[in-house]
């Protein structure tokens, strides 16, 4: 029941849920002729999860692998880089010092290369390096991006 | 002949510059393993901003074209396919090379790449004109079921369960209408002041396509990348030709599966490629020699993935409905440029237009030229590890969807759409034809409020959509492909 309710269960209900808000917002909202393509896509929308949520409850939803525990475990560090990096860094610190950062550690955390070897660390600091060198250069000299810069850069 | 007098625009320095430049970039994305053509275009249009859209859309379909081709390169010396459309490349590429046929197998999978893809931009030329002149006649009902048709056969073939195919067409749908009203200017489903212009198409593609493989990466932990690459011994390319033409009927069965797969939307070069390699296995003398490093098997897979690639562009260019997810991807670039395709893209723009076709013939020799040379070179990329990887392409991401409009909006519904594309991938739903959603929704939507309008002042809505031959044609292929796609995963079900 767990796999099932991981692979099918709860996506399908999620999907449902986004589906009546969708509806609901469609219907209640003026005015009307805004809503006249959102209120027909989203009766079919609606109709569709429910019929994806009939089968996931009745057991017969078979496509999905979903996210296993020791999946979710793996990619929670990179996807809580990434939020952090998106949402916050890279504007209060600045595109570059955060571009920087984010990129550091996650080669570092993701490194199949050891952990205590000072040549390691020598190497993704070098890396690190010369690809922010070469993000510089192609958005801040050649495309001419103004990007955020935070406290530094 | 109308595209003879635009091929003189593609010989312009800049242009031919570009066209190198994103020829040889696209041959080392595409053996890059992860990077798809999609994702590789995606990421590269933030860099045609600069550009004139000519030269934009010939350095993007450059970068098509050769990355379809160069993922041949890890299939065959790595047996790691660059892109889902290498698949059948690597089942006997991997093993001639194996035998110390791998310069072999690369020579013969780049000309069986360029004669396809040569093929595939020659009815690209002569097919686009014709069908822009037919769809000429379209008015708004039509031009509202054909967005209609494009969302539903994609969702239909695109995806292994109908109903999650559909459901990601109707979420990507209900993501375009995030914003202001056109017509009203009411707002709708802005939850967040970074919804309040919508959802920029080129931060959502960038997100759809980018961040699940950047998570996909994570997922593989600490993993060495450290992937024995086959020596290549030294041949004769005139040998190589030789073998070629031997396996003429081969090159011919993927020519033609690749061309007509190219010209119905959804169905993508994986298909092309496996399909080709079938029926040149089914076709010929010494079928039991295939998947031990028969070059026949390589001949086929890769002609048929590259004669889809200008056949694809069929339906994009002359009814703006892509054929594919990376046409997807090239119709945000031409959007971003103000090109909108669609019947008078060739009265309107034809330099642009005939440029980056002729430009795609071009760009197909010289992908065989350069990817002659760089295919042992490019292979070496295979060996940059996930975790570089993964992190490069966020920043590469980041970066890129910011440049958009300089907007750190475009940033959060990057990021937002990718995780969440992630996990609704995991759950079996498709990123296509959310895509197409997300850009045939303004089409439909537009074409829909005008028709109502049209409807309103004549015979009603039901006799406006609902009659007439083109619209019954329209509606009853909507039907078909929803038929059908409920038809095939039942039967699949009964096999398994």
């Amino acid at each position: 029941m767990s796999t099932r309710l991981q692979q099918h269960i709860i996506p399908a209900t999620l999907v449902l849920g986004l589906a009546l808000t969708v509806a609901v917002l469609s219907f209640t909202r003026e005015p009307a002729e805004s809503f006249l393509f959102p209120r027909l896509i989203s009766v079919v929308m609606l109709l569709l999860a429910i019929w994806n949520f009939l089968r996931a409850i009745l057991g017969l939803a078979k496509v999905g692998t979903g996210v296993s525990a020791a999946t979710f475990k793996t990619i929670a560090p990179g996807v809580l880089v990434m939020v952090v990096y998106c949402f916050y860094a890279a504007k209060t610190l600045g595109f570059y010092v955060a571009g920087t950062t984010a990129f550091f550690v996650l080669y570092s955390w993701y490194d199949a290369h050891s952990h205590k070897a000072l040549s390691s660390w020598v190497r993704r600091i070098v890396v690190t390096a010369v690809f922010m060198a070469v993000i510089y250069g192609l958005f801040s000299l050649l495309l001419k991006v103004q990007t955020p810069r935070g406290m530094f850069l | 002949m109308e595209f003879l007098q635009y091929f003189g625009g593609v010989f312009e320095p800049m242009a031919f510059l570009l066209l190198v430049g994103g020829t040889i970039g696209g041959l080392i994305l595409g053996a890059t393993p992860g990077l798809s053509p999609t994702m590789a275009v995606a990421l590269l249009i933030p860099f045609t901003f600069q550009l004139t859209p000519v030269h934009g859309l010939i350095l993007l379909g450059a970068a098509y074209t050769s990355t379809v081709a160069g993922g041949a390169v890890s299939a065959i010396l790595l047996k790691i396919p660059g892109a889902p459309a290498n698949i059948a490349t690597a089942l006997d590429g991997f093993e001639m090379a194996k035998k110390g046929e791998g310069a072999k197998a690369l020579h013969v999978s780049f000309l069986a790449s360029g004669i396809g893809g040569v093929i595939g931009v020659l009815l690209l030329i002569f097919l686009t004109p014709v069908l822009a002149e037919w769809a000429l006649a379209f008015g708004p009902s039509h031009l509202f079921w054909m967005a209609i048709l494009g969302v539903t056969v994609i969702g239909s073939l695109d995806s292994k369960s109908f109903v999650k195919g559909l459901l990601s067409g109707c979420i990507g749908l209900w993501l375009s209408m995030i914003g202001y009203d056109d017509i009203q200017g009411a707002e709708r489903f802005i939850f967040h002041d970074a919804l309040t212009g919508g959802i920029h198409i080129i931060a959502a593609l960038i997100g759809i396509f980018a961040i699940p493989q950047v998570i996909e990466m994570f997922s593989k932990g600490r993993q060495s990348a450290d992937v024995q690459v086959v020596t290549i011994q030294k041949q004769s390319f005139a040998d190589s030709l030789k073998i070629l033409f031997a396996r003429k009927k081969a090159l011919c069965i993927g020519t033609v599966t690749g061309s007509i797969i190219g010209l119905i939307p959804g169905v993508g070069g994986q298909i092309a490629g496996l399909l080709a390699y079938d029926q040149a296995k089914k076709f010929s003398a010494d079928r039991d020699t295939f998947g031990t490093g028969n070059p026949t098997g390589v001949i086929a897979a890769e002609s048929a993935n590259n004669a889809m690639v200008g056949p694809s562009l069929v339906p994009l260019l002359t009814l703006s409905i892509p054929g594919s997810p990376t046409a997807a991807v090239l119709l945000g670039g031409l959007l971003i440029h103000g090109i909108f395709p669609g019947p008078d893209l060739f009265t309107n723009h034809p330099q642009v237009a005939w440029t980056f076709i002729n430009s795609m013939l071009i760009g197909q020799i010289l992908m065989v030229i350069f990817g002659l040379y760089i295919a042992g070179y490019a292979a070496r990329v295979a060996r940059i590890p996930p975790a570089i990887m993964a992190a490069a392409v966020l920043v590469l991401a980041v970066f890129g969807s910011y440049s958009v409009q300089q907007s750190m909006g475009d940033v959060y519904v990057m990021v937002s759409l990718g995780i969440g594309m992630y996990f609704l991938e995991k759950s079996g739903f498709s990123a296509a034809p959310l895509v197409l959603g997300l850009i045939l929704g303004p089409i439909a939507e537009a074409n829909f409020i005008q028709g109502s309008m049209i409807a309103n002042a004549t015979d009603g809505a039901t006799q406006y959509f609902l009659t007439g031959t083109l619209n019954l044609f329209l509606i009853v292929l909507v039907i078909l492909s929803i038929g059908y796609s409920f038809w095939s995963s039942r039967s699949s079900k009964v096999a398994s």
